[in-house]
């Protein structure tokens, strides 16, 4: 059966993907729709930076984040500065590195689906009183939906299944970050396999199900809308 | 000041505009150019969709855009409708909300009264819980139409509106054009490379050429000038604006006059005393010297040869006068010879046909 430390950690991952979601959306969406609508030569660049985390292995991400929010990193002596201490092995710590980890897979749908909106929709609802940010909440919103819902499914499953980074950054401190998955590690360093299965049937269940409403609810929206 | 004054220089390097007008400020002015010659992209810098690098815009007496004074107003706040080529509606609300998107905007309190005598006008009320996705071509434009009117533009912007839509939908369209046409007292300006929409529609026509005004002025005026006709080359045609004298139901005809004499038209189902719009193309224009005595041509008419000048494919093109009223006839350049038409002379002109447009 799943012991309450490990209800715990289950607890503290939902919790941590959670806050990683709400910031990696509030963050995402203006980036995404910057890199929808930009003709700008920084483009490419700021897009390979973003993608960066799909194609590092997370060690190396969590080895630079390590470095740089340690005390002698540059972030490490700006958060020290602002009274806040340093972030590794910290809560915060883990929110931080999540974000920039599971970024693009909130940013890329956003931003496929901010594309598919044609300039002549944002032109319409300016030529009806529109400001541009009545037009985003309006116009844009509502025609993204398929795309913030794939946004939060994707951003949220992948932070729960985040391992190497966490690892690196948050390390392994109960009820701080200690997350489902360096619990199943735990437990199979430890040859505890039985518990090692319920969470990793824990996770594997709320994984597929996940994805199977997020692509149960897709083929019923019209996701594409040719503008007519 | 009833006046729309327009003053735009755009360099895209490969194209560029420059135009200078000063454009009445009612009726329908119709910007007709082939495409290419900078019509939309006026069209598009009097919305505010594109901001030329100078620019003056002043309609009605406001300035909207003066870019030496730095005044430069954001579309969304410029009091215009604006209707596109694709009737650009927004997929994912009703009609209704549509039609409410813009006016909710203007005022807390939407008119829903003025909205409804514009959904009438548009004969769209049974559409309105429709999302657009289940609507025709149509009536999507006549949507966007409404949509467009439902903000109380002082100006309304048309786009080739009938443009991405079989001749069938247009003919379904055009009554409600013409009827905007009558009940509107805003300005319209209205996009098109289709003659037969200027025929139809203008009372002000500027025709533009690579970004340039070829010419501008009333329909009645800019219409006959031969090097627009020629630049029109075998549609070259003339527009009278004439009124029901009779019918005569026993042969089918119906007889209209105009200020200087009267025209047999095909019966047309109106009162006496309707205005109408009547078509007659160059080429359907004969000249004879004397009154032809016996002809099958119902229409002839005294006329006076205003000015002649050579068409393509060997043929010359004439432009008279009929009473009050200017004609164009395309003849061939032998004939011309041979009649040794100058200006000046007194001729008689036989029309073949006339095509009557929508009842204004």
């Amino acid at each position: 059966m799943v012991s309450s430390a490990d209800l715990d950690t289950l607890i503290l991952t939902f919790k941590v993907a959670a806050i990683a979601t709400t910031l990696m959306l509030l963050l995402g969406t203006p980036l995404a729709w910057w890199l929808s609508r930009t003709q700008c030569s920084w483009k490419a660049l700021i897009n390979a930076i973003v993608a960066l985390p799909l194609v590092l292995p997370p060690t190396v991400l969590g080895f630079y984040l390590l470095v740089l929010m340690g005390p002698a990193g540059v972030i490490g002596k700006f958060t020290a500065w602002l009274g806040l201490g340093t972030l590794p092995f910290t809560f915060s710590g883990l929110i931080v590195a999540s974000v920039l980890y599971s970024l693009p897979f909130v940013v890329q749908p956003l931003q496929a689906a901010f594309s598919m909106i044609g300039e002549q929709a944002l032109e319409a609802a300016a030529t009806l009183r529109a400001s541009p940010s009545d037009t985003f909440f309006t116009i844009v919103v509502p025609l993204a939906k398929p795309g913030f819902l794939t946004a939060a499914i994707l951003g949220f499953t992948h932070t729960v299944g985040e391992f190497g980074v966490v690892l690196m950054v948050g390390g392994n401190i109960p009820d701080e970050t200690r997350v489902v998955s360096v619990q199943i590690y735990n437990h199979v360093e430890a040859l505890e396999y039985a518990e090692a299965h319920w969470l990793a049937g824990c996770l594997l269940l709320f994984s597929f199900s996940v994805l199977l409403v997020m692509y149960t609810t897709l083929k019923s929206q019209p996701v594409a809308h040719p503008f007519k | 000041m009833n006046e729309i004054r327009a003053s735009f220089q755009l360099d895209y390097g490969e194209f560029n505009l420059e135009i200078d007008l000063i454009l009445p400020g009612t009726g329908i002015t119709v910007l007709f150019g082939q495409s290419g010659s900078g019509k939309t992209t006026l069209l598009r810098c009097i919305a505010g969709l594109q901001q030329p690098s100078n620019g003056y815009l002043e309609i009605n007496g406001v300035v909207w855009q003066d870019s030496k004074q730095g005044v430069f107003l954001p579309t969304y706040k410029r009091p215009l409708g604006y209707v596109f080529q694709e009737a650009n509606l927004f997929p994912h609300l009703s009609v209704r909300d549509n039609l409410q998107y813009g006016l909710k905007r203007i005022t807390k309190k939407p008119d829903l009264a003025a909205l409804k005598q514009t959904v009438e006008l548009l004969g769209i009320g049974q559409l309105m819980e429709r999302m657009p996705e289940r609507l025709s071509g149509g009536e999507r434009q006549r949507v966007a139409i409404a949509r467009a009117l439902a903000v109380k533009p002082q100006i309304l912007l048309m786009d080739e509106p009938l443009a991405s839509l079989d001749s069938k939908r247009k003919q379904e369209i055009l009554p409600y054009l013409s009827r905007l046409h009558q009940q509107l007292d805003i300005p319209v300006l209205y996009v098109t490379h289709s003659q037969q929409e200027v025929a139809q529609l203008a009372d002000t026509l500027v025709i533009l050429e690579n970004g340039r005004v070829l010419a501008s002025g009333a329909l009645s005026e800019t219409q006959n000038r031969l090097d627009v006709a020629q630049a029109q080359e075998q549609d070259a045609s003339t527009v009278w604006l004439v009124a029901i004298a009779e019918h005569e139901p026993s042969y089918h005809l119906t007889r209209v006059i105009f200020s200087g004499g009267s025209l047999s038209l095909p019966a047309v189902e109106a009162k006496i005393g309707t205005p109408l719009r009547v078509q007659i193309y160059a080429r359907d224009v004969s000249i004879a010297l004397e009154a032809p005595v016996a002809t099958s041509i119902l229409n002839v008419l005294p006329a006076t040869i205003v000015e002649i000048a050579d068409a393509h494919g060997g043929q010359s093109l004439i432009r008279l006068q009929v009473a009050s009223q200017v004609l164009l006839a395309h003849i061939t350049r032998k004939s011309a010879l041979l009649l040794d038409l100058k200006v000046g002379m007194a001729v008689y002109v036989q029309i073949k046909g006339v095509s009557t447009l929508i009842h204004q």
